[in-house]
């Protein structure tokens, strides 16, 4: 029996959370390392229970980075003194690019990489979805390919600057 | 044998992601490279999650890679569409087009089913795969209204593939039948091609009754595991 738990039992919920987000809050994305897995909206929620369990979901269903998250994930809670906390992966409802923290949108613009639009932009825009280049920020822009170097980007290119960048996509 | 619904579209999904596989470091261009591996790994990742489902509804003790890893060929439930040759960079084409068209219709269908773990996947699974249907038409059109040399490949393309389709509208799946039909022949007129040419369609992929291109496939797929039973990295 870890003795993590008999501490844990007693702590009332909003102070597991604490705790829990706390230690997961500087975990970086292996493939972004500029934005936390908070950021990304990947860490769901806290299930309290016995043992309490953290809920994650994927971004795409075959994203190679999955157990590398998992595993950090576990590290950082076994560091904290959180080992008792499980981890489990649930698929409803489906991870959308609308889970990316307004933070997490700026960190990516800054590392290079066209964020996605809001649920509301895209309304807005319809089908039409031009590309702010991070670079200069012109919305002159085309896309190359719809896939890029990692599943949830698409590559662009930038008219005015030439410079070719990712794209998130918008799912 | 494990359960049939979850079987088959795990190994659509997984066959149909190794065939992708195969083009890594083979395709015309290196966005087309990363394509196809991109639109492979989803596919691996769904059928890693219908596999998962079916091992457990069977109850044997074996998980998504044992059934992937530890089974013949008669055993696989996969469509015959999604084990055919590779062939040239316009029959990938085609059979993509044509299963992704399908696979999105299905699972939007699936997203609202009574089974709420099929229906999670599937509607993960959609998001993806309307990506790769967009993927392959916009590909069809390209070919297709480009010229005649990649025109005459994409129509032999879709010719070859097309005797494989009426098996994915086998029992249930009839319902799907008009709707993809009408995408289907607006993006073949998009691309200016002509509706491919009846023929005598082969079943018998979801029955275990396979062409000889799986076997192969599988001896390579299957290769390590078989191998090095337990090995672990």
């Amino acid at each position: 029996m870890p003795s993590g738990e008999i501490i844990l039992a007693g702590l009332p919920q909003a102070e597991l959370s604490a705790r829990v987000f706390g230690a997961l809050a500087m975990i970086p994305d292996p493939e972004i390392p500029v934005i936390s897995l908070f950021d990304l909206g990947i860490i769901r929620e806290l299930r309290a229970g016995t043992p309490p369990i953290l809920i994650i979901t994927p971004t795409y269903s075959g994203c190679p980075a999955s157990i590398a998250i998992q595993q950090s994930i576990r590290a950082a809670l076994d560091d904290a003194g959180l080992a008792e906390v499980a981890i489990k992966t649930e698929l409803a409802p489906p991870w959308t690019t609308d889970w990316i923290s307004t933070a997490g949108r700026e960190k990516l613009r800054a590392y290079g990489i066209a964020p996605p639009e809001s649920a509301a932009e895209r309304l807005a825009q319809k089908d039409t979805q031009p590309a702010f280049c991070p670079q200069c920020g012109s919305a002159n822009t085309a896309e190359i390919s719809r896939f890029g170097s990692t599943p949830c980007k698409a590559l662009w290119r930038c008219h005015d600057c030439a410079e070719p960048f990712d794209r998130f996509k918008c799912i | 044998m494990p359960d049939d619904l979850t079987t088959r579209f795990g190994d659509d999904a997984l066959i149909l992601g190794h065939r992708l596989s195969e083009w890594c470091g083979h395709a015309p261009a290196l966005e087309v490279d990363l394509a196809l591996a991109n639109i492979g790994l989803d596919l691996l990742g769904q059928a890693q999650f219908f596999l998962g489902l079916a091992a457990e509804a069977e109850a044997k003790g074996r998980d998504a890679d044992a059934l992937a890893y530890r089974r013949t060929e008669d055993e696989f439930r996969n469509c015959l569409l999604v084990e055919q040759p590779n062939g040239d960079f316009a029959r990938t084409i085609a059979r993509q087009f044509l299963f992704s068209s399908w696979q999105e219709l299905l699972f939007h269908g699936l997203a609202q089913g009574d089974d709420k773990r099929i229906a999670a996947i599937a509607a993960k699974a959609v998001k993806e795969v309307t990506y790769h249907a967009r993927f392959a038409a916009d590909w069809v059109i390209r070919l297709g209204d480009g010229t005649a040399e990649s025109h005459r490949r994409m129509e032999e393309g879709l010719d070859w593939c097309w005797r494989f389709t009426g098996e994915l509208f086998a029992g249930d799946a009839a319902s799907l039948r008009p709707e993809w039909d009408a995408r289907v022949n607006g993006v073949l007129a998009e691309a200016g091609l002509p509706p491919p040419n009846p023929v005598r369609g082969i079943t018998g992929g979801r029955d275990g009754r396979h062409s000889e291109h799986l076997g192969h496939l599988l001896a390579e797929m299957q290769y390590l595991p078989r191998v090095y039973p337990d090995a672990v990295w």
